[in-house]
């Protein structure tokens, strides 16, 4: 069948090289695949950011659970003392199907910046795409930093933590490699690369310098898995050296674990991989407040979505102006610093602070006996004196 | 009877012009003392007012009025400026820093001559945009009520890319008799244009985008407005996105306007279709423009009538209206924007553009009079 002529060959050529790199189109990519943002997505350039008359346009996407309610007085708030910010509202159900989903992303995408509630993926499927991962899989949101600051007058086990935790967002255990040879064996890859680790801890090392920090520990689990948090340590050690004024030591999980509710004072940035990043938090949180008052900022490159620091919708209390919208109202305050609007943002971040050390205006969850909208109320009032 | 009253009432209006600021006081007792309107009670907003040349300053002179009867929070920093009057005009500098400062100007018709006396290319208007950047001008073309034009339920919005194109101010006339002019589109500004234009459709809940381009026949030029624009409606999956050439564009205008929804165009385009669609829905002084950077926004009126209180203040209105909705105070704004849609709707006072025989200030005060806070007639 071929002739040997010159665009015989060439097409014969041509064939080959097709084969050798087969072209796939973005939705047959696996999670791992967009996690490790193979060529042809990282060519990507965004849009100019969205930014008119001084006002800006967020994606501002509800979720499940206490999500609604919560941005519900967000935007309240916003309101009242006029942020520049126009929410552009998409809704992501918690069914299997993925289209208001790609409908998110691709408002994130066009905006830039997002705020989101827990969105829950309601499916025992094992190929439905978890929808909280894909936003920071398929924006490339390569890390999450929480800021714990305990409140003065606030119930909790511990006073005076003020820790910033760095964790990693998108690989180690999520890499979304899981399989089964039978139901007596599963495997999960745990991946990581020197790339991820690598921006991870310079976002870190950053963060510490630009806020005036002075101590980065890494938290890891070297000694047993002597390769692949081998690496991620390693590359830590690496990128500290570039930052001579910073400290820089380690500390392994459950070692760490125990120190955090013990004796979390010790602790100024912790700079952790995935998973154990996620352990992290919640010890944190349970130390010092709860689930209800602090809030989490995903970074990527090009694109910034903040959410409470629990990713959790608490829906056995949703609906019932009982949840804490302390968690929310610090993620608004988040994203209007980032936004650049900090006196909106300091505005707000005084009356939560006053609302819960001064007033002692507390809902359930804290040991009070006030509803949301007691403690919005008070927030407004105050962010309007 | 009536007769009689409808003299006595204009006698009354005279009377009462030297005197305007205490009868108006009077007129219409302190609305936003007892409306308990809450939006930023604390904060008063900043505003620089450009009265411009002609007619400009009567149609300022009604806004601020409007605004003083409704209480609305907002303070004016006027600048004389003016390019038919160099001698008297603030610098450039000065109004630029003013508006970057406030974010926000409400600005009169600024004329242009038609020949430049320094031998200067670029006009005020044109240095003023280039200063703040203002790349994106919005006309929002809306049938009014009461109003008598051709069409019917025209509601488009026309969103014009206003610092490159045609308008970059590069002529030159190399051989005795051959002038070239530079037109220049860049992809950077052709796609923030584009993306102003599906933000802007997003936000206001609207279905369409027309780009309007020349690109069969410049096809390098207008090519990359178009490729821009088709490569931004891939991010937005919901809005149909179609293209038109500008001739047949003009033509569809006329004859169907009510096709459109939201249109973008480069410079000199969207100059003449926002032009077009002004006359359809009853002039220059009826409809509103806006012209956006990413910082400031600066509103104007689109009109170019010039005359002695005979001059139509909506377009200034629906302007201002515009401007509170910008700076966050909707209230103030939905309040004159629906006071302006009643006079309309009511006919009886009607400047003479749109058929009538009021006065600018008779307008005014008919606005003032139909003042009410939105849900309170309900």
């Amino acid at each position: 069948m071929f002739r040997l002529t010159k665009s015989g060959v060439s097409g014969i050529c041509k064939n080959r090289l097709f084969w050798k790199k087969p072209s796939r189109r973005e939705s047959s990519l696996s999670d791992f695949e967009i996690q490790q943002r193979t060529e042809k997505i990282i060519k990507y350039t965004p849009p100019p950011m969205a930014l008119y008359g001084g006002r800006h346009a967020v994606t501002l996407i509800p979720g499940g659970g206490v999500g609604p309610e919560c941005l519900g007085y967000v935007r309240e708030v916003f309101k009242v003392i006029g942020a520049p910010v126009d929410f552009e509202v998409v809704e992501v159900g918690p069914l299997v199907d993925n289209v208001d989903l790609s409908d998110a992303l691709t408002s994130i995408r066009r905006n830039c910046v997002g705020i989101k509630g827990h969105i829950p993926t309601h499916s025992d499927d094992v190929s439905a795409k978890l929808k909280n991962v894909a936003f920071r899989n398929d924006l490339d949101l390569y890390v999450y930093v929480l800021c714990f600051k305990s409140y003065a007058g606030v119930r909790a086990r511990q006073k005076d933590v003020d820790i910033v935790i760095v964790r990693q967002n998108l690989e180690g255990e999520y890499s979304m490699l899981e399989h089964g040879v039978d139901t007596w064996m599963v495997e999960n890859l745990k991946i990581h690369t020197r790339t991820n680790s690598l921006r991870v801890a310079r976002f870190a090392f950053d963060y510490a310098r630009k806020n005036k920090r002075k101590r980065v520990t890494t938290v890891h689990k070297a000694n047993i898995m002597k390769l692949v948090d081998g690496l991620f340590l390693s590359v830590n050690k690496e990128v500290a050296k570039e930052y001579p004024e910073i400290e820089h030591d380690d500390m392994i999980i459950d070692n760490c674990c125990m120190q955090l509710v013990a004796r979390p004072q010790q602790f100024d940035v912790l700079l952790t991989p995935n998973l154990y990043g996620n352990v992290v938090t919640g010890v944190v949180c349970g130390v010092i407040g709860g689930a209800g008052l602090y809030s989490g900022r995903n970074y990527g490159e090009h694109y910034a979505v903040f959410e409470p620091a629990i990713r959790s919708g608490a829906s056995p209390i949703a609906g019932k102006n009982i949840a804490n919208p302390v968690a929310m109202l610090n993620a608004s305050v988040d994203l209007l610093f980032h936004l650049g609007h900090r006196e909106y943002a300091k505005r707000i971040e005084r009356a939560i602070v006053k609302t819960l050390v001064e007033d002692k205006i507390h809902t359930a969850d804290l040991g009070g006996t006030a509803t949301s909208q007691d403690v919005v109320r008070n927030v407004i009032d105050l962010c309007l004196a | 009877m009536s007769i009689i009253t409808r003299n006595l009432s204009k006698i009354l209006v005279q009377a009462t012009q030297n005197v305007t600021t205490r009868s108006l006081h009077s007129s219409v007792p302190a609305l936003a003392a007892t409306s308990g309107i809450s939006e930023r009670p604390d904060t008063r907003i900043r505003c620089t007012l450009i009265p411009g040349d002609g007619v400009g300053p009567e149609l300022v002179y009604s806004v601020q009025e409007v605004f003083k009867s409704a209480g609305v929070p907002v303070d004016f920093e006027a600048y004389f400026f003016s390019e038919v009057n160099p001698t008297l005009s603030a610098p450039l500098e000065d109004v630029a820093k003013s508006i970057s400062k406030n974010r926000v100007c409400l600005k009169g018709i600024l004329a242009t001559p038609d020949y430049s006396h320094t031998g200067e290319l670029q006009t005020l208007n044109m240095k003023l945009r280039n200063t703040l950047d203002l790349y994106a001008n919005v006309v929002h073309v809306k049938s009014l009520p009461g109003v008598k034009s051709r069409h019917e339920d025209i509601d488009c919005v026309i969103i014009r890319e206003q610092t490159e194109g045609e308008y970059s101010a590069l002529e030159h006339e190399g051989v005795k008799g051959v002038v070239e002019c530079l037109k220049i589109v860049t992809a950077k500004k052709s796609q923030r244009i584009a993306k102003f234009a599906f933000d802007y459709a997003t936000k206001n809940n609207r279905k369409k985008v027309t780009a309007v381009h020349k690109a069969n026949i410049m096809k390098l030029g207008d090519g990359l407005f178009l490729k821009s624009c088709e490569e931004m409606a891939k991010l937005y999956p919901k809005i149909e996105f179609e293209r038109m050439i500008v001739d047949n564009c003009t033509m569809q205008m006329v004859s169907k306007p009510q096709q459109f929804d939201v249109m973008v165009t480069p410079n000199l385009y969207g100059n003449i279709v926002d032009n077009l669609a002004s006359g359809l829905v009853g002039g220059a002084g009826v409809v509103a423009g806006a012209s956006y950077s990413a910082n400031c926004g600066a509103r104007h009126t689109y009109s170019e009538a010039v005359g002695k209180n005979v001059a139509n203040p909506t377009a200034m209105m629906l302007c201002s209206a515009k401007l509170l909705r910008h700076v966050n105070l909707p209230l103030y704004g939905d309040m004159i924007r629906n006071a302006v849609d009643q006079v309309l709707k009511d006919g009886k006072v009607r400047t003479k553009d749109i058929g009538g025989q009021s006065s600018t200030q008779e307008f005014t005060y008919a606005v003032i009079h139909n003042l009410k806070m939105p849900g309170a007639h309900k």
